[in-house]
């Protein structure tokens, strides 16, 4: 008996514990944003002033953005341009972070061009992009690709340096196929890598997508809001920022943080 | 400089290494092995017995083809390429796949699709099949790895300690459930171990080791089948043996 009423006992303060975290964390989540909402229509009633609208306005603004259908295009516009940015970012600094951490000579030769490109600032090569290759669409998401590829370039060499030389010699002893070393060997051990890299690239590109709009595209998210900084129409800019959020967290949310628990299964359930 | 070939099917696992020399970092030479010659005929188990940092593992490494630095040759048993099964000092399993996934991995495309059932039962793995590395005790890693080995139906078995670091119970039931799958299937095979009593009880031969750099001090047979090998048997082996191999370059 005495038994079976500790055992009960103690399964119930383990129980509790994780079940009241996970529930109030939403909870915590949406009375933090309300309180910021709320905070804000105080602040904007006490305050009116046309640079400072309350939500209300800046929703009825993103209604009828969004049923015009500006704003969905123009979302549409610079989210494909931070994905192809992205991709071509995270593929080629992959590349070339992974030769630099397999071949001490080249990375002893172009250390200093990673050092050089990693501290130069976005605008410029934005700038120098447009006017060596015109106002176009792949001057744009190059020079966009071209400010990520150095992060990845080093966080990919830092993690090819910390691969272990032991799995590669059991693939050799196996006789493990080129795609199979890559798939099952290589990618598994990169993987933290990748995701630390693509975690920063995502916020890091899109921020410079819209730059790279303002300055030399004529639609995405950074072309509107350059347009609604000309007629000072800041109830406009706060909708295209908050859709803009929203969709990159929705993004973490449904497609990041699940592939991220799927490939690290093998790592919650050790022994 | 070297050469690693490999000859015809039926053919027996041939070593001769004249010498083995690795550089240290301040630029001296450290001679490793030296006139290290040894043979092991088709579906013989044999093992190296020799004393700690002799240069049993390097010698395993040649074998593998994961070192060709080195001057001789050594002649792998199998068809074209020889088919190795290997089971390393640590278990080697790919943490992120599961134990199943692991051994299919290692098989060549022909067996991806073989049923393991058998093996996996004979080794008691049944159940973890699904199971990550992380999860595995080391024994059971152990035999996930020699699941590995085996699966691929190989030429030639090579493995190193394999039963190093276990407690004596499980490292036992680990032999006894080695030799029941080799059994099924006799390979080649060779074994680094410095444990004489281990040697005693699986191998055909036994080949001693000398002190650094290594080469072969002599050879002790077993011709006795493992079976009629009870505790009386192998107390007089290892007697012989210790009256064979005394004195200074022995084994402890």
């Amino acid at each position: 008996m005495a038994f079976a009423s500790s055992q009960q006992q103690s399964g119930k303060i383990v129980s509790t514990a994780p079940s009241a975290r996970q529930w109030s964390s939403p909870l915590m989540v949406f009375l933090s944003f309300a309180a910021l909402l709320l905070a804000w229509h105080a602040g904007a009633t006490l305050w009116p002033s046309r640079s400072f609208p309350a939500p209300l306005l800046v929703l009825q603004t993103f209604i009828s953005e969004t049923a015009s259908g500006d704003l969905p295009y123009n979302l549409a516009i610079t989210l494909w341009r931070v994905a192809a940015a992205f991709f071509l970012a995270m593929v080629v600094g992959s590349v070339i972070g992974v030769l630099l951490g397999l071949y001490r000579r080249a990375d002893q030769f172009f250390n200093p061009w990673v050092i050089l490109f990693l501290n130069i600032p976005a605008l410029v090569i934005i700038v120098l992009a447009y006017i060596w290759f015109g106002l176009n669409e792949a001057a744009a998401i190059g020079a966009v690709a071209l400010n990520k590829i150095p992060n990845v370039v080093v966080t990919l060499r830092e993690g090819t340096r910390a691969l272990d030389p032991r799995y590669g010699e059991m693939a050799q002893v196996y006789r493990f196929s080129a795609l199979d070393r890559l798939r099952h060997v290589l990618m598994p051990q990169l993987q933290p890598y990748i995701a630390a890299a693509a975690r920063s690239g995502v916020s890091l590109i899109w921020k410079i997508v819209l730059v790279v709009e303002l300055l030399g595209r004529s639609n995405g998210v950074g072309f509107q809001i350059n347009l609604f900084f000309q007629l000072f129409d800041v109830a406009a800019i706060l909708a295209y920022t908050l859709a803009f959020v929203a969709v990159m967290l929705f993004i973490e949310l449904v497609v990041v943080q699940p592939l991220e628990h799927t490939s690290n299964r093998w790592r919650r359930r050790s022994a | 400089m070297n050469t690693h070939q490999i000859a015809g099917v039926g053919a027996r696992l041939k070593v001769d290494i004249e010498e083995k020399a690795f550089r240290t970092s301040n630029g001296a030479t450290i001679e490793v092995l030296r006139d290290l010659r040894f043979e092991v005929g088709q579906g013989e188990f044999a093992c190296i017995l020799g004393p700690s940092g002799c240069g049993k593992t390097t010698t395993l490494r040649i074998l593998l083809g994961l070192d060709r630095e080195y001057q001789g040759s050594v002649q792998l048993p199998g068809l074209s390429e020889a088919s190795i099964g290997a089971v390393f000092q640590e278990p080697m399993l790919l943490p992120w796949r599961t134990v199943e996934q692991n051994v299919r991995l290692a098989m060549p495309k022909h067996l991806r699709e073989a049923n393991l059932d058998g093996l996996f039962s004979t080794l008691g793995l049944s159940k973890m099949r699904n199971f990550y590395p992380g999860e595995l005790s080391l024994g059971l890693a152990r035999r996930a790895a020699i699941a590995r080995a085996l699966a691929i139906e190989p030429d030639i078995l090579l493995l190193d300690e394999p039963f190093v670091s276990l407690d004596e119970p499980t490292a036992q039931q680990l032999r006894h459930m080695l030799l029941s799958v080799w059994s099924e299937r006799p390979t080649t095979a060779l074994m680094v171990t410095h444990n004489l009593q281990e040697a005693i009880m699986l191998a055909d031969r036994i080949i001693v080791l000398s002190d650094r750099p290594a080469h072969v001090i002599g050879t002790f047979d077993i011709r006795l089948p493992r079976n009629y090998r009870n505790e009386q048997v192998k107390a007089d082996l290892l007697r012989s043996f210790n009256t064979r191999f005394a004195g200074p370059g022995g084994v402890p």
